[in-house]
């Protein structure tokens, strides 16, 4: 056989190019079905949901089906599987926008100089601040970070670099298992009985609060911790102990530092877990109007009580205004409220970035 | 200051898996020794429990002995830390370590040791080691820089550079040039050259003319069948070994005919 009457054969056997949909095929579908169910939900008076739901329906067919049309099946499954992953994307995220966009819209005219230092002792109706519920969350939060961020990662770091397959081990794992799923109703009433138990039955002080709040906090602690310190490579500690390094050197001079950005992520982000945390804080912190210092004496308010508190007892409105005024001021401390949470992240982020280990 | 190693009757575990048997060799002082055999023969398991490295795996352990300057090593007494800062190792694959500088690497098993050292002695140390280990023209002039920039050779050699800084009195070397192209591999080579007479050097291989070069014995490791331990088949000065070994598998072994 000769190569001139094997060409054609090749060329025909090795058909490489397929029609395909123009780029901005995926946009006019969408906008096409848009427009197409709007037609009937205009008609029978849907709503916008009712709308969109049928929209993303004729979407999920028209797409799909002109590929299939055009390009072939195995495209038609691509473009069904890649819609059906943006749409839930779009559905997952909307809550989200949906939220902080309520949240915005609804706090951001209460924030002012006066609701940031002003506590609400002696405030009857409008006026007054969160000053007392911030210093509270800041507090409590920091003691339950001092409490369970060493326990957290001495615990990740026994159960990864001693405990390693032991009896002793496994309990460690699967205790942190189950204290991840504590209900933080029960973190509460345990610390609030702890408290009880030990200084009698009128004892409410930010400290119950901090100790509720790590509870639920070294579980997450330690688990963000054991997954950093593994991934850690064996490499680099049989590395350190061949120079004659002990091992809690290496644990402290390699392991420790190798996994740092991650760990510092982690514990950012279980403090930004538990710093909106209510019912513990409801139950042991309790509630109070005026500005509290001292974590171990008095009731102290936290930004998520006084949340639950304005909104449960808004006080009266005043004449001519619809709303009373507890329920402005509730919007405008989960502002507040997201806002340190969206720092905490940002903050994390920053952190683990700045400790990664760098190249070149 | 380089120390003679004497080995007899070592088995080597993993749990209940027998690793390698039986070994019975002598390692000269200021010589270099080669450990060559097929793959999974226990040369490297061999090497790790020359510094007591086996260990740090889960399950490991060491029967037999193994004396170093008259003491035994896997006495209860020994502390394997001290073992170590005595009996350096270079691995296989370069492991820098990531949070480090060039210049902190160097130091890492002073620096992770506590020793407090002037900054002249610092610098002196790392431009030594880093001479010695065929890096410091590369590098001079980016020592601050993270020691996982550098490419896999270079790697390499600052890691041997790391062990020779500690002046151990031994080094072992676990097929060090499997990851470097020929000029370095033959920088490695003469810089072991070098080393052998300060230090006692034990190196496994898969390169024979590697082990043919660089070292005064060898050591042939096989195996008996698959799933069987590994044992020291042959142990005899280089020459010999390359030109009238004593068994027949060596032979099959070094010129190729190896089933």
């Amino acid at each position: 056989m000769t190569s001139a009457n094997l060409a054609p054969d090749l060329a025909a056997s090795m058909r490489l190019s397929r029609p395909r949909l123009p780029r901005w095929a995926p946009v006019l579908a969408l906008v096409l079905t848009v427009a197409a169910a709007g037609l009937p939900a205009m008609l029978l008076g849907w709503s916008v949901v009712g709308w969109l739901a049928l929209a993303l329906v004729l979407f999920l067919a028209a797409l799909p089906g002109w590929a299939w049309a055009v390009e072939g099946g195995r495209s038609a499954v691509d473009r069904l599987m890649t819609a059906l992953i943006w749409s839930a994307f779009g559905i997952a995220v909307i809550p989200l926008v949906w939220l902080i966009w309520t949240v915005v819209s609804q706090g951001a005219s209460v924030i002012s100089v006066e609701f940031l230092t002003y506590s609400m002792r002696n405030i009857v109706g409008s006026g007054g601040g969160i000053y007392h519920a911030l210093i509270g969350t800041l507090l409590v939060t920091g003691a339950a970070a001092v409490i369970s961020i060493p326990i957290g990662i001495f615990a990740a770091i026994y159960l990864v670099e001693y405990g390693k397959g032991t009896q002793l081990g496994r309990w460690i794992t699967f205790l942190v298992d189950v204290m991840t799923g504590i209900p933080s109703i029960v973190a509460g009433l345990f610390a609030l009985s702890l408290f009880v138990l030990l200084f009698g039955p009128q004892f409410r002080a930010g400290i119950g609060g901090a100790v509720a709040l790590s509870l639920l906090m070294i579980p997450i602690v330690v688990r963000s911790t054991e997954e950093m310190l593994r991934l850690v490579p064996a490499d680099l500690r049989e590395a350190s102990y061949a120079l004659g390094v002990p091992k809690w050197r290496t644990i402290s001079k390699v392991v420790l530092p190798t996994a740092l950005g991650g760990i510092i992520t982690g514990v950012t982000l279980a403090i930004a877990r538990v710093i909106g945390e209510t019912a513990p804080l409801l139950v042991v912190a309790g509630k109070t109007d005026s500005t509290n210092f001292n974590l171990f004496n008095e009731r102290m308010s936290t930004l998520p009580v006084y949340i639950y508190y304005s909104f449960t007892q808004p006080g009266i409105a005043p004449p001519g205004v619809s709303d009373p005024p507890g329920i402005a001021r509730a919007w405008g401390a989960a502002l507040v409220l997201i806002v340190i949470v969206m720092v905490l992240n940002l903050l994390a982020r920053v952190i683990g970035k700045i400790f990664a280990p760098k190249k070149g | 200051m380089a120390k003679s190693i004497d080995v007899s009757d070592l088995n080597i575990y993993y749990g209940d898996f027998l690793a390698v048997e039986g070994v019975n060799m002598t390692i000269k002082a200021r010589s270099v020794t080669a450990f060559i055999g097929p793959s999974g023969c226990g040369k490297s398991t061999m090497l790790r429990s020359l510094n007591r490295m086996h260990e740090v795996i889960p399950g490991a352990r060491v029967e037999g002995k193994i004396m170093v300057d008259g003491q035994s090593l896997y006495d209860a007494s020994v502390d394997p830390v001290a073992v170590r800062r005595e009996i350096g190792m270079v691995f296989q694959r370069p492991n820098p370590f990531p949070t480090m500088s060039i210049y902190d690497n160097v130091l890492a098993g002073n620096r992770l040791n506590a020793k407090r050292l002037k900054k002249s002695e610092s610098d002196d140390i790392v431009e030594r080691s880093l001479k010695a280990a065929n890096l410091w023209a590369e590098v001079k002039d980016r020592l601050g820089k993270p020691g996982m920039g550098l490419s896999g050779g270079q790697q390499q050699r600052l890691c041997i550079a790391r062990a020779i800084a500690v002046e151990p009195q031994v080094l072992l070397m676990d097929e060090p040039c499997s990851a470097l192209d020929p000029i370095s591999t033959s920088a490695i080579e003469d810089l072991i050259h070098e080393l052998k007479t300060d230090y006692t050097i034990v190196i496994v291989t898969h390169n024979m003319q590697q082990a043919a070069r660089v070292s005064d014995d060898t050591g042939f490791f096989n195996l008996k069948a698959t799933g069987e331990p590994g044992h020291l088949v042959e142990f005899n000065p280089t020459k010999k070994m390359f030109t009238n070994p004593d068994h027949e598998s060596t032979e099959a072994y070094i010129s190729g005919r190896f089933g």
